[in-house]
């Protein structure tokens, strides 16, 4: 695409096509954001390297931390996107399902000892259970969707009720350590890599989704399901399987998040583990243009959407707004966004500019 | 106006959506204590004149005047339609499934906050037992048959004291005792006064009951008639656009198929039924061969080749692929045996709106070839040139959305679809509808282009002339039945005509 | 609802059960799974169960809980949804808290205060889902994210009530005579309710009646029903959801304050999960969430088999709060499921 942009002769259509772009809203935001830091206060942006406890080199700073915690946004976005553009609905239960899947993980990882001195099995046998576990609380949410026809929001209801209970007992409502330094890697910095190992593991996330969608049909599938399901089942598609599919996806997101997520306290604590995690989640598909109703979906805008989130939160930080008051903020985020997008008030807006056109003409 | 007896009156009633002139012109009149048919083919504009008429949302009238009893009616809404006194029957039931039936019967019409359910449900037990409708007043609407849900509509538009009562299709779900209860009501209101407008695809209904016919055709006024000087044929061909007379000498341009008697078809269904309401029905295609199911709208021509394709379940039958028994539940099926079908809505059945012209071009050879084998750009950027200038669609760019084409050319889209799965067997149903008469002609020259390269295929329009062109063996169906099997020297408008109307007029 | 079966009572059993509304067939099942459980719950795990006062301590508890629940099925009944509930409650709590506390207010004042809350919730949360069409999910979902971080900035941290009025008020106990018991010491104790109880009952039997006997109440049904239909039977859909979210609203403001007035004290972190357990009592209660079916009986039924379930959980020895979490999921997951098989069945 873009060197077709190139070759075109004119600027200013590129200006336009930009624009239009899905993407663009996105990075606008991120841009508005950044430049009212710097405005308001540069020292945003400072990035210090230092010495953790362990002695490894780690870079802090409000933009190393968005790095860090937006990256487990941004791959729960991906399978939210996925969900979103198949279904028209939302997973609500993603935060919830994280739990089960760091309990299982942990559960795994240490056996029937809470705590081990040495792990029951390798940390990528504890991640592929959790991820198989995470992919059936997905086939879960997707049957009920797909073939019970029940709404998205309100299906995935049931898990995010029971997913923190279920977390719990898993592990007996126990909280399992694990003393193994290598499984602290995951959340915070390998040795002698100052960059927050999240960050790596959500550009592994996006490498694998960008090479799916060019090898596989999920986009094209997903997508004609999303926008007209009697038709793609008459073009030969089985529109139930491939909700179930983006529901299975989104497990997988979700067992990578466990993992980040268990990794950084190396313990797990059932109720607040990804508290809310949802909310940024959808705020992020939402954020980065697609359209909540299903359909036509831009991965690249809701990655982008995950990390303006974060930068949105850091910047709120800097100002001193208390982590639990957060949700207000986000929520007025949300209602301008969907207020914005919404059909309505688009067809009263154009009918209103149409109207004034008419009236400077005349 | 002139006509002093007049109850409505519709004048040169305009009205467009994007992309489709759906009224141009259309004037429409109709007495006190009449029974006046609207009648039309599919697309001719009759549910969009009904609509402009209750004042539908999205359905306001561009230009011309509606007036009652001589005083002009700004209707905007349902219930301004039903304050002037026009009470509807929709073709679809618009009755709220969850509520009871009497419920069904007054809500929405009373002013009281309170709710008298005794009052209610005995007025309501007198109206059902005075129609003799088989339900209760406390019954849950739900629970009743689609044909009483339909009666017990028809109750409630009788109840409101309207003057104009519009029955559209009311009678598709009846059966023929309840049709009689349902005319003996209708010449009950038409002593009192009340004007009805009728809208059926049943030619023996229009002759028992109506009065007068107004026929409509492509978003204009044919003509308005009383019921004595239009015959059934005469009716059957203002319908479909060709006087008779001029008709009667065109034939079929292809030459009659001959088939040979060792010959496997192509295709070949026994006894098939689907779940939409068909009658088992038998049907064959040979290679090379063009055939096609006639029949009014509403005659199954439609449901029968979807239960050819698997798109609505099928019940019973068996199918056979060049002499092998096959399995379809469902299109994939129907794809993999190289089946191939372009459906008759093609808003909710066809196009998938957002995405782009080359992604819909693709897309059903994309889901027989598999998942985890894509097209790459390149190829899927070759395809839709191939075919965009094979079939002339007229569209910015490859990358442009499908839903911002016009209908013709979206149509052509639909059609590259299917032709690049190279099927030997295609199913068209009503490719040609609402597009404009250079495509229609070039579909069908495609359609004869095919064929002589050994394509089967089965070609469903509501124009004559179109199938009379392309096809050399019509299956006639009426009542969701089929009827008969015209070939040869019997395909002549008039004897398609007349297996159409049935009866002996 | 009486009417309906006098009917067809001569129709027999088998043609009664046929007959019935969905509404109606709902309610039943619920009732009898709520009887069922209570009696298996006093004649199995005894003594506790037998107490008046354990039924009349589910009312205590469950006040306000009923109350939202109340305002959840009507908005389910119109096929709406409101998740903002819970978070209402706790901002009408922590206002009301600092209102009196921290700025001496009076009683009469804080109830105002917190219908105002109400109210506000309802009409913006409702406009934007009647009028600008969007989604009732993401707009209540971001009600409750907006009520809950409201809450933390009104005031951090939980804290109890110190008002003489309202703790007046608070500690009000309605004797019910004849139902009481004697405790281990040997004294007779009276069996008693509080006033939020009284409240949710007003609440229930104010909103039977007008979604039985109203005009407006049987829009809502018809709304939920086919909003389509309901359209052409010359009913206003728009104004009608607008209601049902404002209504559910106030709701939430009413019962914000019940609940305030049960735990006396403002926090954050109060009413956590309420909206979830609303949902899931309505659901239990036979309300329909594709809309058009429901019952606000059943819904107080629903309400009562939850906590009942939750007080069988405990009483059995599963004294882990994850328990309580996993069976109401699966009686969730269970209803749901039920009702998408009984839509289904009923389509064919």
């Amino acid at each position: 695409m873009g060197t077709k942009e190139l070759m075109k002769p004119k600027n200013g259509n590129n200006f336009t096509k930009l624009f239009r772009n899905q993407i663009f809203i996105p990075l606008a935001a991120l841009l508005l954001l950044a430049l009212f830091n710097l405005i308001a206060d540069p020292s945003f942006f400072k990035i210090t390297l230092g010495y953790n406890n362990m002695g490894n080199p780690v870079l802090s700073g409000f933009l190393v931390t968005i790095l860090d915690s937006g990256s487990e946004v941004a791959i729960l976005a991906i399978g939210m996107t996925l969900v979103t553009a198949a279904t028209g609905g939302q997973d609500i239960s993603v935060g919830a399902a994280v739990a089960i899947a760091g309990s299982v993980l942990l559960r795994v990882l240490c056996g029937h000892d809470t705590r081990p001195e040495t792990l029951q099995v390798p940390i990528i046998v504890g991640f592929l259970v959790c991820c198989v576990v995470a992919m059936l609380f997905g086939v879960f949410n997707g049957v009920l969707v797909a073939y019970f026809k029940i709404q998205p929001m309100v299906a995935t209801l049931i898990l995010y009720t029971a997913g923190r209970s279920i977390a719990a007992w898993i592990n007996n409502n126990e909280l399992p350590i694990v003393n193994e330094p290598s499984f602290g890697y995951f959340g915070g910095f390998i040795p002698g890599i100052p960059i927050p190992t999240p960050f790596f593991i959500a550009i592994i996330c996006m490498i694998v989704i960008g090479l799916v969608l060019k090898f596989t049909n999920l986009r094209l599938y997903t997508q004609a399901v999303g926008i007209n399901e009697n038709s793609s089942r008459l073009n030969g598609l089985n529109p139930q399987i491939i909700k179930v599919l983006s529901f299975v996806i989104l497990g997988l997101c979700v067992a990578v998040v466990g993992l980040i997520k268990t990794s950084r306290v190396s313990s797990i604590n059932y109720s607040v583990i990804a508290k809310d995690i949802e909310m940024d989640a959808i705020l992020a598909v939402a954020l980065g243009g697609n359209a909540l109703g299903g359909g036509k979906f831009n991965m690249t805008a809701s990655i982008i959407g995950a990390y303006v989130i974060q930068f949105l939160t850091q910047t709120l930080f800097k100002f001193n707004v208390k982590s639990t008051a957060l949700p207000a903020y986000k929520a007025v985020v949300v209602i301008v966004l969907v207020v914005i997008s919404a059909p309505v008030v688009r067809e009263w807006f154009s009918a209103t500019m149409k109207k004034l056109k008419t009236k400077e003409a005349a | 106006m002139g006509n002093e007896s007049a109850l409505l009156e519709m004048r040169n009633i305009h009205k467009s959506f994007p992309g489709v002139r759906a009224l141009q012109g259309v004037d429409f009149t109709l007495r006190a204590g009449e029974v006046h048919a609207l009648m039309g083919e599919n697309g001719a504009g009759k549910s969009t004149l009904i609509k402009v008429l209750t004042g539908v949302s999205g359905y306001v009238k561009d230009e011309g005047t509606i007036s009652l009893e001589g005083k002009a009616a700004s209707i905007r809404s349902p219930q301004d339609a039903q304050k002037v006194g026009i009470s509807t029957v929709y073709q679809e039931i618009t009755l709220c499934p969850n509520l009871s039936v009497a419920e069904n019967m007054y809500i929405g019409r009373t002013q009281s906050v309170y709710q008298n359910w005794k009052k209610m449900n005995a007025d309501t037990e007198k109206i059902l037992r005075s129609l003799e409708i088989p339900a209760t007043a406390t019954q849950q609407l739900e629970s009743c048959s689609i044909a009483v849900q339909q009666m017990i509509a028809i109750a409630r538009a009788v109840d409101m004291d309207c003057k104009v009562l519009i029955l559209d299709e009311p009678t598709s779900s009846l059966d023929e005792q309840e049709v009689a209860k349902l005319f003996k009501l209708m010449r009950d209101l038409k002593k009192r006064g009340v004007g009805i407008i009728f809208v059926t695809h049943f030619l023996d209904q229009v002759y028992e009951i109506c009065d007068r016919i107004t026929v409509m055709r492509d978003g204009k006024l044919v003509g308005e008639y009383e019921i004595k000087d239009l015959p059934r044929v005469k009716l059957v061909s203002a319908m479909l656009g060709k006087e008779l007379d001029d008709m009667a000498d065109i034939q079929s341009e292809q030459k009659a198929y001959e088939r040979k008697k060792d010959m496997v078809p192509v295709f070949e269904a026994e006894g098939l039924v689907s779940d939409a309401g068909i009658k088992p029905f038998n049907f064959h295609i040979d290679k090379g061969e063009v055939n096609g199911f006639t029949g009014l709208l509403g005659s199954g021509r439609s449901e029968s080749v979807r239960a050819i394709f698997g798109a609505d379940r099928v019940l019973g039958g068996k199918v056979k692929k060049d002499g092998k028994e096959i399995k379809i539940s469902k299109p994939i099926d129907a794809m993999r045996n190289g089946i191939a079908y372009l459906p008759e809505d093609r808003k909710i059945d066809g196009i998938v709106g957002d995405l782009s012209v080359r992604d819909n071009l693709i897309l059903a050879q994309q889901v027989l070839k598999g998942f985890f084998k894509p097209f790459s750009k390149a190829e899927a950027n070759k395809f839709a040139d191939e075919y965009i200038k094979l079939l002339s669609i007229k569209t910015a760019s490859a990358d442009t959305p499908i839903k911002s084409l016009s209908g013709g050319n979206q149509q052509k889209v639909i059609l590259a679809r299917w032709l690049l799965t190279h099927p030997d067997y295609l199913i068209l149903d009503e490719p040609t509808r609402g597009i404009d008469v250079g495509t229609k002609v070039d579909i069908q020259k495609l359609v004869l282009k095919l064929a002589s390269e050994g394509m089967s295929v089965t070609f469903i329009s509501s124009e004559m002339d179109e199938m009379l062109r392309t096809c050399s063996r019509l299956i006639v169906m009426r009542d969701r039945k089929v009827v008969g099997e015209l070939s040869g020297d019997e395909l002549n408008q008039t004897t398609i005509m007349n297996t159409i109307a049935g009866g002996d007029r | 609802m009486s009417s309906n079966n006098k009917t067809s009572a001569s129709g027999g059993l088998g043609n009664k059960f046929k007959n019935m509304t969905d509404t109606n067939l709902l309610l039943t099942i619920t009732i009898v799974v709520f009887l069922l459980m209570y009696i298996g719950a006093v004649v199995f795990l005894g003594s506790g169960f037998r107490k008046p006062q354990t039924f009349f301590n589910i009312l205590n508890a469950q006040a306000a809980l009923i109350i939202l629940s109340c305002g959840m099925s009507l908005v389910m009944i119109t096929k709406g949804i409101d998740i903002s509930v819970g978070g209402v409650t706790a901002l009408v709590c922590m206002c009301c808290a600092v209102y009196l506390d921290f700025h001496n207010g009076n009683v009469f004042m804080a109830v105002v205060i917190a219908l105002a809350i109400g109210l506000a919730f309802g009409v913006v949360q409702g406009f934007l889902i009647a009028y600008l069409e969007i989604q009732p999910f993401i707009v209540t979902l971001a009600g409750m994210f907006f009520a809950r971080g409201m809450t933390t900035i009104v005031n951090t941290d939980p804290f109890n009530v110190q008002n003489e009025a309202f703790v007046a008020l608070k500690g009000t106990r309605i004797v019910i005579p004849g139902m009481g018991s004697v405790n281990k010491l040997g004294n007779y104790v009276n069996a008693y309710i509080e006033i939020g109880v009284i409240v949710a009952l007003v609440v229930v039997a104010v909103l039977f009646v007008v979604l039985k006997w109203t005009k407006l109440g049987r829009q809502f049904y018809a709304v939920g029903g086919n909003a389509q239909s309901a359209m052409m039977l010359g009913i206003n859909v728009k104004r009608t959801k607008f209601l049902a979210h404002l209504l559910c609203g106030l709701l939430a403001g009413i019962g914000g304050f019940v609940y305030f007035m049960h735990v006396g004290s403002g926090s954050p972190s109060h009413a956590v999960g309420a909206e979830m357990n609303a949902i899931a009592s309505s659901i239990i209660g036979g309300t329909m969430l594709t809309g058009g079916v429901g019952n606000i009986f059943g819904t107080f039924v629903g309400v009562l088999s939850l906590s009942t379930i939750q007080n069988i959980v405990s009483s059995a020895g599963l004294d882990d709060a994850w328990w309580t979490g996993i069976t109401i999921a699966a009686m969730l997951c269970l209803f749901l499921i039920v009702q998408s098989v009984v839509i289904s069945r009923k389509k064919k």
